[in-house]
């Protein structure tokens, strides 16, 4: 059940960095299927300003690692062409706040081309986003929009939590049919864990949507995606010595949400505080703690509560750890639903 | 040719007048400039002359038939091509059946001569599918509504033409030094130095495209003379259509950029009928719009898109240019909506109707089919026969539409992803329990 793997297990198990167990996954996808191609601004020679894409040009070559034009539209609706030809573009967008002049080919073409087509017509892309915050960054460098994707039917979207569901979660949206949002936690790209490079997609065991418990416990429920999964597992750490018990449900995927794992957990628990980084104002929170409210009425010894970024845009930053959730907000939120 | 190629910036001026062969008197004009384009219309007798005229009768029949069926209250919506049929219809004979097309939403006309029936466009218009046609059964994609959007489609389809040469070619490559090595065949080598050549997609010599021969080839859809050179260049070619509207979007412009720095075998068709709903041209650009690829360094075509042998010997030449390796083409043609932008559309709010009679005189119907009198190669029994043909068209299309119910309801739930999708599939099994929900205890809708 749990996405993590033991430090213990097979040779094929390694410590890696979040960013490196993506470009892991980037290689073994592409090793396994030349139609995959990546394509993006600065990917190629350079490696990705992240360097998420480093050796991957000069492993497979400038047609298949594709340094594109500064122009987010382009690359997607490109990409839209070269999978109606066959291809599995996988497209970087260099950060979150930049996706949005290639918004309009992800909603009205990327998002309804199977679904007008009749399912004719199939788009394997996948979109990586750094996204998040944390870095120290100024503008536009530091935002977590992906409740705006998953507000569009016809798109997945998708955030690790854990290098190797990094690794691994990456090989699956390649191998999806349908488009993939996949938001990679960037202020999490340097944080070490063990990955275990034996594991290829696991497509059919629907695990790409799959929420994992990434840690038990029986007091509350915290419901957490790609950045503050880590969070998260630190405030149950924090939690613990105060004998409180969390337990942390890594989502995995926001689109499609797999609900039953939360309700599963908060008839448990009776307790669910949600933590992300986007603003709570209509964000992945708000649908979680409806759908939670619905399932788990009778349940719940307490509102759900939600965790996230003020309804203000993406502050300084200086500010910036304020405005995210930090383990004294969770564990604020922690008390709030400990009282009731 | 070369001159063509490289267009000084210039203001819009009778300088500039577009590539012709029929005026509207029906007249054959020759000219320094049509002289260059002549070559791609030599294949052509009196037969697809004739065809060109029907072809476009058939088509204009289609529009004043779905006009009909929405005032009578069948269709939703209908978007007509009046006044543009010698654009399409003179475009989309030029294309072979392996090039691959990406409409607009106007392009009924390029419909009908990739030989999809065109009936099936009507299903959008009646709101019974979003153009549910098959976009590979006759390489016509479906209609995008977001203006511009799939000029990037196209591009990025005809990048994947190119990728897909290029993976040929390594295969290829592989092949013949798994042989040299296995064979210790010197020749060997030197075929692999040329496959890695052709990965550049620049060794195609620029005496195939000036061969009449290779260009009627190429009109034909028969590539085997380019296979004979090399085998590199890519020998099917895209085609997007676009009106004068969509070149202010942004998305016409990145297409442009992708196009040019990939070489990739793109012709953008801009069917510049004068009108964005009710923003003209002057509203929309200063500079003439078959200029607008030079700054992208995509050569650019003016072409009088009421002349459909002007239209088509144009859109040969581009086709071959880009099915040739060098790169895409912007063709302008110039035209006019002669009707409303849609059903809903009320011209009479922005233009004049002198500038709409000034335009009925051009109608690039009425030239071809004066053309053909002149030349004496239309009889009264041609007439008739087509006539009959027309009649029993409207019919099926009438017949075609009202038979055309709702589809099912729980349809709305399918094909929204490819795969499994617990969102969907809760609210379709929501939505059917509340559908049944109004069933009585005998089985009888409440």
């Amino acid at each position: 059940m749990t996405a993590t793997v033991s430090d213990t297990t097979a040779e094929t198990t390694q410590r890696l960095p979040f960013a490196k167990a993506i470009t892991e996954g980037l290689r073994a996808a592409m090793r396994r299927d030349d139609k995959v191609m990546l394509m993006g601004e600065d990917i190629g020679k350079l490696g990705g300003v992240f360097r998420v894409t480093e050796g991957l040009q000069a492993e497979f070559g400038d047609h298949r690692v594709v340094d594109t034009p500064l122009a987010e539209s382009g690359i997607v609706g490109t990409a839209i062409g070269l999978a109606m030809r066959g291809y599995s573009p996988v497209l970087e967008i260099q950060f979150d706040g930049f996706i949005f002049p290639a918004y309009d080919q992800i909603t009205t073409q990327l998002a309804k081309m199977h679904y007008r087509s009749k399912g004719r017509i199939k788009l394997p892309i996948v979109i990586r986003v750094p996204f998040g915050g944390g870095i120290g960054a100024v503008e536009h460098h530091s935002e977590s929009p992906e409740a705006l994707f998953a507000h569009t039917p016809g798109l997945r979207v998708v955030s690790p939590g854990s290098a190797h569901d990094a690794y691994t979660m990456i090989q699956e949206a390649i191998a999806s049919p349908d488009p993939v949002l996949f938001f990679e936690p960037k202020g999490r790209y340097w944080e070490k864990g063990p990955v275990d490079l034996s594991v290829g997609p696991r497509v059919e065991a629907g695990t790409l949507n799959k929420a994992a418990i990434a840690r038990a416990g029986s007091d509350v429920t915290m419901v957490a995606y790609g950045p503050t999964v880590a969070t998260a597992l630190r405030s149950a750490e924090a939690a613990a010595q105060e004998g409180i018990s969390i337990e942390v449900v890594d989502l995995r995927a926001i689109s499609p949400l797999d609900t039953d794992t939360i309700v599963e957990s908060v008839r448990r628990t009776g307790r669910c505080v949600v933590v992300h980084e986007a603003v709570s104002y209509m964000g992945p929170g708000a649908e979680i703690a409806a759908r939670v409210t619905e399932r788990c009425f009778y349940e719940l010894q307490a509102p759900v509560l939600r965790v996230g970024g003020f309804h203000h845009p993406y502050p300084v930053a200086k500010l910036e750890h304020d405005y995210l959730p930090s383990l004294d907000r969770v564990l604020d939120a922690v008390d709030r639903v400990m009282a009731h | 040719m070369t001159d063509l190629l490289h267009h000084p910036l210039v203001e819009f001026t009778a300088e500039h007048a577009p590539l012709q062969f029929i005026n509207e008197r029906g007249e054959r004009v020759e000219n320094q400039q049509n002289a260059q384009f002549v070559r791609y219309l030599e294949h052509l007798n009196v037969d697809d002359l004739k065809n060109f005229y029907r072809d476009m009768m058939v088509v204009r029949r289609f529009d004043i038939e779905a006009t009909a069926l929405q005032r009578q209250g069948e269709l939703a919506l209908y978007a007509p091509l009046l006044g543009q049929e010698a654009a399409q219809v003179g475009s989309g004979q030029a294309l072979a059946a392996s090039d691959m097309v990406f409409p607009s939403y106007r392009e009924h006309g390029v419909a009908h001569t990739r030989g999809m029936d065109m009936a099936k466009i009507l299903q959008l218009f009646r709101g019974v599918d979003h153009g549910g046609w098959d976009s590979f059964e006759h390489n016509f994609h479906l209609y995008t509504l977001v203006i511009g959007s799939h000029a990037l489609h196209a591009v990025g389809y005809a990048m994947g033409i190119q990728q897909d040469a290029r993976m040929t070619a390594q295969r290829d490559a592989a092949a013949q030094h798994d042989a040299a090595t296995q064979h210790s065949d010197a020749q060997a080598g030197a075929h692999f130095g040329d496959a890695d050549a052709g990965e550049q997609g620049t060794t195609q010599p620029q005496a195939d495209a000036s061969s009449p021969d290779s260009a009627s080839a190429a009109f034909r859809g028969d590539t085997s003379q380019d296979a004979s050179h090399t085998g590199q260049a890519p020998q099917e070619a895209v085609m997007v259509y676009f009106g004068d509207g969509a070149t202010s979007q942004g998305d016409v412009s990145e297409a442009l950029g992708f196009a040019a720095v990939n070489n990739a075998p793109v012709v953008f068709f801009c069917q510049n009928n004068q009108w964005a709903i009710s923003v003209p041209n002057s509203l929309q650009f200063k500079a003439p719009l078959y200029l607008r690829g030079s700054g992208f360094g995509v050569p650019g075509v003016r072409v009088d898109g009421n002349d459909v042998l002007a239209v088509h010997a144009a859109t040969r030449w581009a086709l071959e240019h880009a099915r040739h390796g060098n790169g895409p083409v912007f063709i302008e043609a110039v035209t006019y909506r002669m009707g409303a932008h849609t059903t809903s559309d009320d011209p009479t709010k922005y233009r004049s109707r002198e500038e709409e009679a000034h335009w009925r005189a051009k109608d690039p119907i009425d030239r071809i089919r004066l053309a053909l009198e002149a030349e004496g190669a239309w009889s009264e029994t041609d007439d008739a026969a087509l006539s009959a043909e027309l009649e029993g068209f409207g019919e099926y299309l009438r017949g075609y539409v009202r038979s055309l119910g709702a589809p099912e309801k729980s349809s709305m739930f399918e094909h929204v992803y490819a795969t499994e999708n617990v969102l969907v599939s809760e609210d379709k099994a929501w939505f059917a329990e509340y559908e049944a929900s109004f069933v009585d205890a005998q089985g009888e809708a409440q």
